[in-house]
């Protein structure tokens, strides 16, 4: 069946304008379609979009707190087995409930190999309580936790968590990396995710513009450039042979990374000194030059 | 059928009469042995259940939470630190009204590292929203695993309960067993129906985020009612039981030799066991003393403590855990019920913590005490630890 002339998260939400996740949601919910049960962590797309009595959620849902979306998950698939029934089960995290604080469920669910498609998406900090760093906060960004001052010109000083190549290394059905903005691409691996059995894993960017700190008319725009400059590779794997990782998407030409930090709040120090851009520059370019051969759209 | 069962084997009987749907699983001693036997019977097809073993006891209870919320009956069992590592998933399962059932074997807090019983553990739990029902032998573990379900099952009800057993006196002690027919049990138990559920046919949400003008005290205010219901409940069910299945449980407090005691000594679990058999010893010099073993401590059985002190002079409360308030916790809200009800001396017995042996010898010193405070109407000091070592600043 096809769904996507329909609606399952309802508008009325309480999600920011020129937030990301409320297009990774509404996309990934029209191409599972109505035979889904949605798990989700604790954070801006729960709180948001739940206010008792009301939801946007048009498939059932559940929220068992923030640490543990992956063993609710596994919960709801172990029971829908045991009732026999065939359906979609997604979690959706974010990267505070993923890559930190719920990585251990994660890790558990993905090991045991529910029948699970969990799906991350990440704004690259705890943007809920109001912008603080997470292991998948990049290298350089600004939060209220990573503050730049005198005596820390940078920001976060750790590079980003590599938190699909490790839940690949779970062997991992399927785990993709993916960007609404690159949109047929994005499509492409919902799709395919779905059409799997097995635990799968979408890492997909989600710009937050608070967060972020940038014009919401810019969501697009921005994460556009995430993967058009290098900086948030667009790849997947499959059982996870890492080794024939397959790079599924790569501008014609790289854009200098400068061009996503410019209009970035987060980012605006780095920009002070030529250093920082370059340092950020070096590391892009040595992930495609490490990588860049698995390169097969 | 009669078996030869240890605690933890009978949990798992329990549970696999019930016939729970997916049971989450994470050792932790002393209670490995019922995921253990329960594993075996999986194994064999003796048991038809999915079985998750999660990574750790907090995602255990979220898996039990998400299955159950799913529409199946759920088992899991616990102890000590696995079940403080629940905590916060515990107050989202009775919050949600799930009716899981759980074995807790009781076991002491670290540090230092013990293993042995202690019951601080659950104790810690009290106010988790959860059922907490104590046991006294294997055949009440199995016993009170099948009556938990009837009960926190009713619709009127939907609370989880804990099923809580004495570490190594029952997890890994054998004693002699009826196992219920699977057929009886089932008729008595009937197909889970549950309330309410994730159904992609009626789509609902659940864990929602509530506003303070929204129901949120109204919710906790139903808990607080179905609580209360649950007395009710838990007699129908415990009577229906001990008929069906020719069993002689109390429902809330079993009393022994009560009725014309100078004192009475309350009391959970295995202590329940050696305290009756000292009162028959003392009763034979002459000297009128009682046992009320409390089965539930959640909910607390306040009409039966009241009933139960106007037939004495004087009740010593002892607890296998410090709650570093008032006393220990089965002290403190015994002697909360009572007050403006009953005007007797009530005193506080702390011993056995990590393990240590409660012997007869123990408790006949207690019993004595307890006899001279009934005699002169005076409570020497309101806590005593007993059977402190080394140190005659203790004493």
């Amino acid at each position: 069946m096809n769904y996507e002339k329909e609606e399952f998260f309802a508008p009325g939400h309480g999600m920011c304008a020129g937030c990301a996740a409320p297009i990774i949601v509404k996309w990934v919910l029209k191409l599972a379609g109505p035979n889904t049960i949605v798990v989700n962590a604790t954070g801006c797309l729960e709180v948001a979009t739940t206010a008792y009595p009301r939801t946007s959620w048009r498939v059932p849902w559940l929220h068992v707190a923030f640490e543990n979306a992956a063993a609710a998950a596994s919960g709801v698939e172990a029971a829908a087995r045991a009732k026999g029934e065939k359906l979609n089960i997604i979690a959706f995290g974010g990267d505070g409930g993923t890559a930190d604080i719920g990585f251990q469920a994660l890790s558990g669910m993905v090991e045991r190999g529910h029948n699970v498609l969990y799906v991350l998406y990440d704004n690259e900090a705890y943007m809920n309580t109001g912008i603080q760093r997470s292991g998948a906060t990049p290298w350089g960004a600004w939060t209220t936790t990573s503050k730049v001052g005198s005596a820390n010109p940078i920001g976060k000083l750790q590079p980003k968590k590599p938190v699909a190549r490790i839940i690949a290394a779970h062997n991992a059905k399927y785990v993709a990396t993916a960007n609404p903005a690159i949109f047929n691409d994005f499509k492409k691996k919902v799709q395919k995710a779905l059409s799997y059995e097995g635990a799968r894993f979408l890492h997909v960017i989600s710009s937050c513009t608070t967060g972020w700190r940038h014009d919401p008319s810019k969501t697009v725009e921005i994460m556009r450039l995430a993967s058009d400059t290098g900086i948030f590779p667009l790849w997947e794997v499959v059982d996870g042979d890492l080794e024939n990782m397959r790079i599924t998407y790569k501008p014609k030409k790289f854009k200098p990374v400068e061009e996503y930090l410019k209009p970035q709040g987060r980012f605006r120090h780095l920009l002070k000194n030529p250093e920082y851009v370059k340092k950020l520059q070096e590391q892009v370019d040595a992930w495609w030059a490490k990588y860049g051969h698995h390169y097969n759209p | 059928m009669r078996m030869i069962l240890t605690g933890n084997e009978s949990a798992a009987w329990g549970a696999r009469l019930s016939r729970p749907k997916v049971i989450a699983a994470y050792p932790i001693t002393p209670q490995t042995s019922i995921i253990e036997t329960i594993a075996a019977f999986i194994a064999n097809g003796e048991m038809d259940a999915r079985y998750i073993r999660v990574e750790s006891e907090h995602s255990a209870m979220a898996a039990c939470i998400a299955a159950q919320n799913t529409g199946v009956r759920t088992y899991t069992a616990t102890s000590a630190h696995g079940l403080a590592l629940m905590h916060e998933v515990l107050m989202w399962a009775s919050g949600a009204r799930l009716p899981i059932v759980m074995s807790v074997v009781n076991r002491a807090m670290a540090p230092p590292w013990s293993v042995w019983t202690d019951q601080l553990d659950t104790m810690a739990e009290r106010d988790s929203g959860w059922i907490q029902v104590y046991t006294q032998n294997n055949q009440e573990v199995l016993d009170s695993i099948i009556m938990s379900y009837k009960i926190a099952e009713k619709h009127n009800i939907l609370m989880p309960t804990m099923v809580i057993e004495d570490a190594f006196i029952l997890s890994h002690t054998s004693e002699g067993v009826d196992v219920p027919d699977q057929k009886d049990v089932d008729d008595f138990l009937g197909e889970y129906n549950p309330a309410f559920k994730l159904d992609p046919d009626e789509p609902a949400g659940f864990g929602s985020l509530i506003m303070p003008e929204g129901p949120y005290m109204e919710f906790r205010y139903k808990m607080a009612l179905a609580m209360e219901e649950a007395r009710k409940e838990i007699k129908k069910v415990v009577e229906e039981y001990n008929e069906k299945f020719n069993r002689n449980y109390s429902p809330f407090i079993e009393e022994y030799r009560t009725e014309d005691a100078d004192a009475v000594m309350v009391v959970l679990g295995t202590i329940g066991s050696t305290a009756k058999d000292v009162v028959d010893r003392m009763r034979e010099k002459g000297k009128k003393v009682g046992v009320a073993r409390v089965r539930y401590f959640r909910p607390f059985p306040m009409d039966e403590m009241r009933a139960l002190a106007k037939k004495t002079d004087m009740i010593g409360v002892v607890d296998r855990s410090y709650s570093f308030g008032p006393g220990a916790d089965l002290y403190a809200e015994t002697k909360s019920v009572l007050y403006g009800h009953a005007n007797i001396p009530v005193k506080n017995y702390v011993m056995g913590l990590g393990g240590r042996d409660i012997t007869p010898q123990i408790l006949e010193k207690v019993f004595n005490d307890m006899l001279t405070i009934a005699k002169e109407g005076v409570v020497d000091r309101e806590v005593e630890w007993v059977g402190l070592q080394g140190d005659e600043r203790w004493s």
